[in-house]
């Protein structure tokens, strides 16, 4: 059984603790961004950012305002498109760890030809691979392998400090997200667990998935 | 905070107001997290929508500077629909005392008010005396002049309407929150409420605070678990900054400082030791003498002795009715009266209100120190934009500080929590923390007085001092010792060991303590209790979150502050499922009670719950702030209105400003500077970023100074999100980015809309592009308690630039 995340938007509140941590962990460099009328920064993901908090507010019907919150990130997808996708140019270029089901991006994805890193990125139902310009490689969230491999969890679930983020076996955890949308449903009825069936990292959404992100659910 | 963090999740409904939690204290915030988790109603009312307001069950937004009105309809409400916990509001609050004749109220005026001086007197406002000099309580509450009656009077005109004509609010969101946070004033219930900068900085400051607590005695919601006013500290230790006198006006442990007409102890202690005259009354400051000659003997030693009264002549006495705040000190340095000084942990230069005039005051300094991290708008003033450092004459001594994680020592959390914390790394290259400079500084000074002589050399040698520091001996010290060989409760303790409790602190120089109510927390017993991370606690005290062995808190470890008004007169919990003390076969069980005193249903022995009053009641008539013993709207002294609902007296009667000419205010409704401005900070910064816009992977995420403002304002003025924007005050102008958002919104006012827009003050300067001080713009007025600048409130103009000179 793969290990699963939680991740519950309605305990969110965009502290950006995973982003940050995210960076740390892995050692990344920050970018040079500017304000552009957001407080989503940097704006997407990128080789130096495998995880970014995306900010989206409206008014509802009723007039009041909405703010979601979504910390994105690889959904480690049970069958990953984008593995398959890789293999098929560059074989061993993405793997899936068999123990944890982690889909990593392998030092062999810096042999891809151009569109055929395109075509990975562009299969992943989620927008998620980016192409690091400097090391030609696909990078993304690698779960934190290193840590999970040795029975820590991932650097984002550690630092979460109000409970938005779950980590555990998959067996473990699914009946946590059941019991939690059951509970949300009653104060948002359009609550649902975003593509629960095939990814590893399950988003308990409680609006519209257009009000979160265009990618944030398949299905 | 009356309570702790954990506490809040015992709460029915928590009002956040003046506070954005979830962004300032994203931690602790579980708490609250966990208080909805339990059913809790969670509101926010402040001007703009945040990530507070996001994980809140609604937020109600209201104009920058009316918590009063909002707060005042609230009383009204509770008030007119007798929703106040009666039993509680007879027995333990001062509902019943008389008010003196000569008390009056007119037209947003209090009676002794000198427009001269811009001062009250306030003896008018003094309670009727019987005569045995002690209160006239009536229990009928016939008499008109009873409190409970003047204060009925006084909030009946803060009706729904005028509250919502003043505020923004609609009358369906002022009931909607009404109901549900009085719902509370039921025995089996709780309120919390939970403020921070939001509510001090302001002209009325304290007296938004005071609003909080007539509500919260009303509702009897203080003393009890999930209740309570709840200040929720910014900066790690400014609790326990607060609680050791960082600031001028008190000595450590809330004791008076010295003023000139006490120049003896037995005048200090005539002037601020309390009697009462009520037999229940525990009158704890009946104490202090004890509390002062121990902090005297600590700062003196064997030098303060009986006969040259504890060295007291030898502290420094301010002037009656000067004001030594730090606004005070940077105008005496614009005026040219202050030649040279230290600035250690604050970046006054991008943070203090109106900038312009503190950046103008600094050049005038022969002489700097700052000890810092990093290079801050303080310590590079002579170099700022726009200035050639040739014509600036200070000479700056820029000393490195080690960061907090590079020394160890004590925090104190704003649940009174004392937290020993380790140290993680040595300080890089000759960085050191603050004592480390400054105790081999006083030393050396010592040496000179000690060699040369000096104009009053005595305060200075005589002083207990240290050779160097050592963070355990201080701990040890602010418990304090035994001086001679005594005695407490059987056990005799010798001259050199520690105090057990402030109970054992003695005014005769057999014991010192750096700060009385600390004593208790380094005990030759158990030892340094900071250190304590024991999770052990009896079921009463699971029930309610309550760890004892857990470090360890003022005062004697009592977790929850005025807990015998948790209990009714027998000792019996109001809500027994979430009960804090209970009276039990003659004894407490659960939090350390308010005193070992029985309930008061044993009319002998038994004790009020206030112990810090006088009279021993909580009082809903306060005649000590400077502006009245109610608090009353008054308008931020600037303000977009003409007029408003409750008096022709617009802004507060007493609130302090200074005249030079770079302190202009806004007239009321100058059609100049249509716009209400208020200032935060957020999450990814640390106040105003001298520390977090030198950390890469922080300034990635808020890389630059912003203004935040509705869809509607923008229309209005032709700006779209993301443009450049000039921001306008009389006493500035600030370049800043246009964040158009849904979460501010339009407020109609008095029939008009007022539009507000909102900026974060973490930008300076120093980090290339990213923006400067907001504080350029924000106004020199202060409350007249506390002298804290209106930082949250004033008038601005808006327009789109045409160029960014300060953003790149």
């Amino acid at each position: 059984m793969p290990k699963t995340f939680l991740i519950d938007t309605t305990r969110c509140t965009a502290c950006r603790g995973c982003q940050l941590a995210c960076k740390e962990w892995h050692d990344l460099p920050a970018n040079e961004t500017k304000q552009r009328g957001s407080h989503q920064n940097p704006p997407d993901l990128n080789p130096n950012n495998l995880k970014i908090v995306r900010f989206h507010e409206y008014l509802d019907t009723k007039g009041d305002v909405v703010w979601n919150f979504f910390p994105d990130q690889c959904r480690h997808c049970l069958i990953p498109v984008c593995k398959d996708v890789a293999d098929m140019a560059v074989p061993g270029a993405m793997i899936r760890d068999p123990k944890t089901g982690a889909v990593l991006t392998t030092e062999k994805t810096a042999e891809l030809a151009p569109e055929d890193a395109r075509a990975v990125i562009d299969a992943c139902p989620y927008n998620i691979p980016r192409l690091d310009p400097k090391t030609k490689r696909l990078t993304k969230c690698d779960m934190c392998i290193d840590r999970v491999s040795v029975g820590m969890q991932p650097i984002c679930v550690k630092t979460c400090p109000t409970g938005t983020m779950v980590f555990g076996e998959r067996e473990e955890v699914l009946p946590v997200a059941l019991k939690r949308l059951e509970k949300i449903k009653t104060r948002f009825p359009k609550a649902f667990l975003a593509d629960m069936r095939d990814v590893s990292v399950i988003y308990l959404l409680a609006d519209d998935k257009e009000h979160y992100y265009e990618y944030a659910a398949f299905l | 905070m009356t309570n702790h963090w954990i506490d809040i999740k015992n709460s029915d409904a928590v009002l956040i107001i003046g506070s954005n939690a979830a962004e300032h204290h994203p931690v602790a915030f579980k708490w609250i997290m966990q208080a909805k988790d339990n059913g809790a109603t969670l509101m926010h009312v402040d001007p703009k929508f945040s990530r507070t307001s996001a994980r809140c069950d609604f937020h109600v937004p209201l104009r920058s500077g009316t918590d009063i009105p909002f707060l005042g309809g609230m009383l009204n409400y509770i008030l007119e629909n007798e929703l106040y916990f009666k039993d509680y509001v007879a027995n333990y609050t001062n509902a019943a005392f008389v008010v003196g004749k000569d008390y009056d109220f007119k037209d947003g005026l209090f009676s002794g008010y000198d427009p001269a001086t811009r001062k009250y007197d306030k003896s008018k406002w003094a309670m009727e005396t019987g005569p045995d000099g002690g209160p006239v309580i009536d229990p009928t509450l016939q008499n008109e002049r009873c409190v409970i009656n003047l204060m009925r009077r006084h909030y009946s005109r803060y009706t729904l309407t005028n509250v919502s004509d003043v505020t923004g609010i609609s009358e369906e969101n002022l009931l909607k929150v009404y109901e549900i946070f009085c719902a509370t004033g039921k025995p089996d219930k709780a309120g919390t409420i939970l403020y921070a900068l939001g509510w001090t900085q302001h002209t009325v400051g304290v007296q938004n605070i005071r609003t909080s607590a007539l509500i919260q005695l009303l509702l009897g919601n203080i003393g009890v678990a999930g209740g309570g006013i709840n200040a929720l500290r910014g900066e790690p230790n400014v609790q326990g900054s607060t609680d050791h006198a960082l600031l001028y006006h008190i000595l450590p442990g809330y004791n008076a400082m010295p003023s000139a007409p006490w120049q003896t102890l037995a005048q200090y202690r005539k002037a601020n030791t309390p009697a009462t005259t009520l037999k229940n009354s525990v009158n704890w400051w009946s104490n202090r003498p004890k509390y002062v000659v121990s902090l005297l003997k600590g700062w003196f030693g064997d030098e303060a002795t009986q006969e040259n009264d504890f060295c007291y002549e030898l502290l420094p006495k301010i002037e009656p009715g000067e004001d030594y705040s730090y606004m005070y000190v940077m105008d005496k340095m614009y005026h040219g009266k202050i030649r040279g000084g230290f600035i250690f942990g604050v970046n006054p230069m991008n943070s203090f209100s109106n900038t312009n005039k503190m950046r103008a005051a600094l050049d005038k300094l022969d002489w700097l120190v700052c000890s810092e991290l990093h290079n801050s708008e303080t310590t590079d003033n002579w170099k700022r934009p726009g200035v050639d450092p040739k014509t600036k004459k200070t000479e700056v001594f820029l000393l490195p500080s080690a960061h907090r994680i590079e020394k160890e020592g004590t925090i104190s959390n704003s649940g009174r929590w004392l937290q020993w914390f380790d140290q993680a790394v040595q300080p890089a290259g000759e960085a050191r923390n603050f004592a480390d400079i400054y105790v081999p500084l006083f030393n050396t000074i010592r040496a000179l007085y000690k060699a040369e002589g000096g104009a009053f050399p005595e305060p200075i040698l005589k002083m207990h001092w240290t050779d160097k520091f050592v963070a355990d001996e201080w701990v040890r010290r602010i418990n304090g010792f035994f001086w001679a060989d005594s005695k407490v409760g059987g056990k005799t303790y010798k001259r050199g060991q520690l105090v057990p409790t402030f109970g054992a602190l003695k005014d005769d120089g057999s014991t010192s303590s750096l700060n009385w109510i600390y004593t208790g927390s380094y005990t030759e017993e158990e030892g340094n209790k900071s250190k304590r991370r024991n999770s052990s606690q009896t079921p009463m005290q699971a029930a309610i979150g309550l760890y004892p062995n857990w470090s360890w808190c003022w005062p004697v470890n009592r977790r929850i502050l005025y807990n015998r008004a948790s209990v009714d007169l027998n000792g019996k919990p109001f809500n027994p499922k979430k009960a804090v003390i209970a009276w039990e076969n003659g004894k407490w069980a659960g939090d350390v009670p308010d005193g070992p005193w029985p309930p008061m249903a044993d009319r002998e022995n038994g004790k009020l719950p206030f112990i810090m009053m006088k009279d021993g009641h909580g009082n809903f008539y306060g005649p000590g702030p400077a502006d009245g013993p109610f608090p009353e709207h008054y308008e931020p002294a600037e303000t977009p209105l003409a007029r408003h609902p409750f008096s022709s007296q617009i802004s507060s009667p007493v609130y302090k400003y200074h005249t030079s000419d770079m302190d202009q205010i806004a007239a009321p409704a100058d059609p100049r500077y249509p716009y209400v401005l208020t200032t935060y900070s957020l999450t990814e910064h640390w106040c105003g970023g001298g520390e977090t816009r030198n950390v890469p992977n922080l300034l990635e995420t808020e890389p630059q100074l912003y203004v935040e403002m509705s869809h509607q304002l923008a229309g209005e003025k032709g700006i779209t999100n993301g443009d450049g924007v000039i921001v306008e005050s009389p006493r500035g102008r600030v370049e800043a980015i246009a964040m158009v958002t849904v979460r501010i919104r339009p407020f109609t006012i008095m029939g008009k809309t007022v539009h507000l827009v909102g900026m974060p003050f973490a930008y300076g300067w120093t980090t290339p592009k990213c923006g400067d001080s907001t504080n350029r713009l924000t106004v020199g007025a202060y409350d007249p308690n506390t002298t804290i600048p209106e930082s949250k409130a004033c008038c601005v103009n808006l327009y789109k630039a045409d160029k960014l000179t300060e953003i790149g």
